[in-house]
């Protein structure tokens, strides 16, 4: 069955993939109807609000919550105290790896120290959110301040102040003796640095600086929680991954997963923000406190303060090259906030940020860093934005030193297939190169840029490339065949952007039948086997091979049945093109189907997969900038982006993402940035000082679908939400090099950092 | 313009998506927590509650407004249309169908502002340019699509009520 895909995929000859059919789910999503996890109402519910630190780092001396508890209208409070003391054990991270389950607990409810701005202290269940809300502010806490510590430089100083009492540097199981604000050190290496930097004929070395950014989805986080009395809970929540949020309470709770049922709610976006618990431990101690449901909501407010943002870092990129345009070696040093607690994407920013390029010498050190922020979360292709962009940049650099165009320079130090990543495991086909000569030969980058005519506006061009692995993992489907022909798909990813028509798509292509002829439904973990999150780009991957797979099962089962009802050999029965057929005998699947369940023959296909070839992918970018020299306001007048799709299952949803990422990508290059004071304190706590891209800022977002397959997926599919967000900050740096002759090494290229970098340069 | 002092407890009557409706409600609830909470009309989002994303727009007595911004004792004798009020028996309103063929949404948690934002431009705009369009709907924050094809879904529905 596979090879005939492979062959399919050769002709391109599908009946439903690389179609534009109307998402199943979108007439809810457009009329209103669509249940987001805040939509959610139960008879008896009560309403929580949650006590947040104001300080950045303090030793919590008290906490009364008697004057909380006496308010009328108050049910319960809550503190750290509440939590089953935690275990030793470490908890599952969706896919920000793992965590010690002490320093989840620690991040959900302060416990000796309040560790950043934002930090959740204590929580109050009452009749409704504005008594809830004044029941928090008459809990008495006690603080003793201590200096906060706000950034990796500060961190590591030699007499910083400690974050954590009792972290020791871990350097590839190495551990110091004495505390640190460094939790780890890890190391990529390979070949001689030293050779290859003696070799080049030209080297470039720099510091850049990226601060700390927030995923920004429109819904903030709710949870919803109700407790039984034979100590069971349910659980509705806006999360990325249901079987995620069940095991971390499972693992805080100290109960078994079987006694926890999470419902996936629609989900407002996430970007990586939205994998683990925060409200939901919070609503379910204090459900079983009350013994009534009880409901969360965050403000905007919560979610920028005490939530996971994206790590800032400090990086140094040394690249060398010969005159040739051969890169010699590199080394890259990559310094990432993890926040409060351990936990931080470094690991995958360190195993891309070289990504693009084939290389023989070079070394990767990542060290991940306590700082008094909030615990650091994955945003979209998370760790790698921020270390190519140091390195994107340096090439630009080195190409501008040896006179050569970048486009060819790239062209010329392409990764490809058999390349080994700096983790270590080989490249598989990919589609590098492909993306490179897409953009070349794209109406952009053979269009010359033109000059205004006003002296303060200058334009600029710049390109980069962009590299991410992709995730695979276990992902499960169902397949229910209806009476009339119709097939029920139960899938366990959550769907945040088109993903039950991507995965429908992938089950209907098998089956021969409109996609309008699948059902797809995002059940609660009790009605479907384990699915990991939706993240790194892995849905369409493996919950469509999961849907593929179920599948063959159900054309299996149905070809048993007919093969019964025909009274004919099964081996004689034939499938293809969506119709049964034996000696003369056929019926079309919708035939087979009603043929069956006049016999009361029931058909139910399912799959748990677990693919491990997700099929690494890259972008590649161009942007046209203009510079106002006056203000350093930088406006983007023209981009055009690709990414390697593999096979394109649902191209709109593929531009989608190229298109979505791109322009979040924007955000960080020139707006986005967590403004921190003196004491810590967050200063822009809203949508309108933490300032996103609007409608107005962009122009359109030309998105070219590159389709290299991926051999380790039956249609082909690579992953793709993820990788677009990674080149915008090189792009528009590089491009305002080239437009006003100033290298940008800080994100983001605000207005003022702009004009300061003009005028230090003499001006452009 | 005499003042008026509302306390407590208060009886509003509002016509919303054509009923005449009365709801009660604290002088301090905004009109997005009736709507939302008191008349579970919960196609209205709520992503700051201070006027910066548009998820919770609504129009009242023509006019597009942020629902979260306007308190509910003020929409006191007003006509409001929200994302429930969009589609009718007949079927989607043209820029619901023009959302959908042009895949202008993502997660979705933002289309009901977009749409009601859209509404509000093309009933009195009904042939924008994409420059007037991005203006327009630069009080309605998405975090997923980048605009672009919520610029092109504008300009399709454009097109198809002049044709309707």
């Amino acid at each position: 069955m596979t090879t005939r895909s492979l062959d399919l995929i050769k002709s391109g000859d599908f009946n439903v993939i690389g179609k534009r059919p109307v998402r199943h789910d979108g007439v809810d999503k457009v009329t209103g109807r669509a249940a987001y996890g805040a939509d959610i109402s139960l008879p008896g519910m009560l309403h929580a609000k949650v006590l947040r630190s104001p300080h950045a780092h303090a030793t919590i001396v008290s906490i009364d919550t008697s004057r909380a508890a006496a308010l009328s209208g108050v049910h319960a409070v809550i503190t750290y105290k509440d939590l089953p003391e935690p275990s030793e054990g470490i908890t599952e991270l969706n896919e920000s790896g793992v965590q010690a389950t002490y320093y989840k607990a620690y991040n959900m409810l302060a416990r000796e120290k309040a560790l950043y701005d934002g930090h959740a202290i204590a929580a109050v269940a009452a009749i409704d959110p504005h008594i809830a809300e004044e029941a928090v502010r008459l809990i008495d806490v006690e603080y003793e301040l201590h200096p906060p510590v706000m950034d990796c430089q500060q961190a590591i100083g030699p007499d910083a102040i400690l974050v954590l009492p009792d972290i020791y540097t871990d350097t590839e199981g190495e551990v110091d003796d004495k505390p640190s604000n460094v939790t780890t050190h890890i190391i990529f290496e390979e070949g001689d640095l030293e050779k290859g930097f003696a070799g080049a004929d030209v080297v470039v070395e720099s510091e850049y600086n990226t601060a700390t950014v927030h995923q920004g989805y429109i819904e903030t986080h709710n949870a919803t929680a109700r407790w039984h009395e034979d100590e069971s809970l349910e659980i509705w929540c806006s999360s990325q991954g249901q079987f995620g949020i069940r095991q971390e309470l499972s693992d805080l709770l100290q109960m078994p997963i079987s006694k926890i049922n999470v419902t996936p709610m629609e989900i407002g976006g996430g970007f990586g923000g939205k994998t683990t618990v925060y409200l939901e431990i919070l609503a379910a101690l204090l459900s079983r406190k009350t013994d009534r449901p009880v409901k969360m909501t965050m403000t905007r407010a919560e979610v920028l303060r005490g939530t996971g943002p994206t790590p800032g870092t400090w990086e140094k990129v040394k690249i060398g090259a010969t005159n040739d345009g051969r890169i010699t070696a590199a080394h890259v040093t990559l310094y990432f906030e993890a926040g409060g607690v351990p936990g931080s994407p470094l690991g995958a920013g360190a195993m891309t940020a070289l990504g693009p390029y084939s290389l023989k010498n070079f070394r990767v050190d990542g060290y991940e860093v306590l700082v008094n922020k909030p615990h650091s979360h994955a945003y979209r292709a998370p760790g790698a934005t921020m270390s190519e962009y140091a390195v994107e940049t340096a090439v630009d650099e080195i190409c501008e030193k040896i006179g050569m165009d970048p486009m060819e320079f790239r062209l010329l130090n392409a990764s490809k297939e058999g390349d080994l990543r700096v983790d270590g495991p080989p490249l598989l086909l990919v589609g590098n190169i492909e993306c490179l000569e897409n953009i070349k030969n794209s109406d952009h980058w053979q269009t010359p840029l033109e000059q205004p005519k006003e002296p303060h506006l200058k334009r600029g061009r710049g390109l980069a490339s962009g590299f991410w692995m992709n995730g695979g993992g276990k992902s499960s489907a169902q397949g229910r065949v209806n009476p009339d022909g119709t097939v029920t798909l139960v899938e366990g990813s959550v769907d945040i952007g088109g993903t039950r028509t991507s995965v429908a798509m992938q089950m209907a292509e098998v089956l021969g039948i409109p996609i309008e002829d699948i059902i797809p439904i995002v059940p609660d973990t009790d009605s479907v086997n384990f699915t990991g999150v939706t993240g790194g780009s892995r849905v369409t991957y493996a919950t469509g091979y999961a849907a593929f797979e179920a599948a063959h099962e159900i054309v299996r089962q149905m070809a048993d049945g007919v093969a019964d009802i025909w009274e004919v050999d099964r081996q004689d029965v034939e499938f293809e093109d969506g119709k049964f057929s034996s000696n003369g005998k056929a019926a079309t699947f919708k035939e087979a189907a009603e043929l069956l369940d006049e016999e009361e023959i029931g058909i139910l296909g399912t799959a748990s997969v677990s693919p491990s070839r997700a099929g690494n992918t890259f972008t590649v970018q161009v942007a046209d900038i203009e510079v106002d020299i006056e203000t350093g306001k930088v406006q983007v007048l023209r981009y055009t982006g690709t990414q390697d799709a593999g096979i394109a299952i649902y191209p709109p949803y593929v531009e989608g993402q190229l298109q979505g990422g791109i322009v979040q990508g924007i955000g960080w290059a020139l707006n986005e940035e967590y403004f921190y004071d003196g004491e810590g304190h967050l200063r822009n706590a809203s949508l309108l000082d933490y300032r996103m891209p609007t409608s107005l800022d962009l122009p359109m977002i030309d998105a070219i679908i590159t389709e290299v397959p991926n051999p380790g997926h039956p249609y082909g599919v690579r992953g793709v939400g993820e990788a677009s967000i990674i080149s915008p900050p090189a792009v528009i740096a590089n491009a305002i090099y080239d437009a006003v002759g100033v290298r940008m090494r800080d994100l983001p290229m605000s207005p003022p950092r702009v004009q300061k970098a003009i005028s230090e340069n003499g001006g452009a | 313009m005499a003042t008026e002092i509302i306390s407590g407890p208060t009886l509003v009557t509002a016509t919303i998506n054509g009923d005449v409706t009365t709801f009660k409600c604290e002088p301090r609830d905004s009109l997005l927590d009736v709507l939302r909470e008191t008349l579970q009309l919960t196609g209205a989002k709520e992503g700051c509650n201070n006027g910066n994303c548009g998820a919770c727009n609504v129009i009242l007595d023509g006019t597009l407004v942020n629902s979260c911004c306007v308190l509910a004792v003020e929409a006191r004798g007003g006509e409001i249309t929200t994302i429930e009020g969009v589609a009718t028996p007949e079927g989607l309103h043209p820029i619901q169908v023009a959302f959908l063929e042009n895949a202008a949404l993502q997660c979705g948690v933002c289309t009901p502002g977009f749409i009601i934002s859209s509404k509000a431009l093309l009933e009195t705009n009904p042939n924008p340019t994409e420059h007037e369009i991005r203006f327009w709907l630069a009080g309605n924050l998405c975090r997923c699509t980048g605009y672009d094809k919520i610029v092109r879904a504008v300009q399709d529905a454009a097109v198809r009520m002049q044709e309707a």
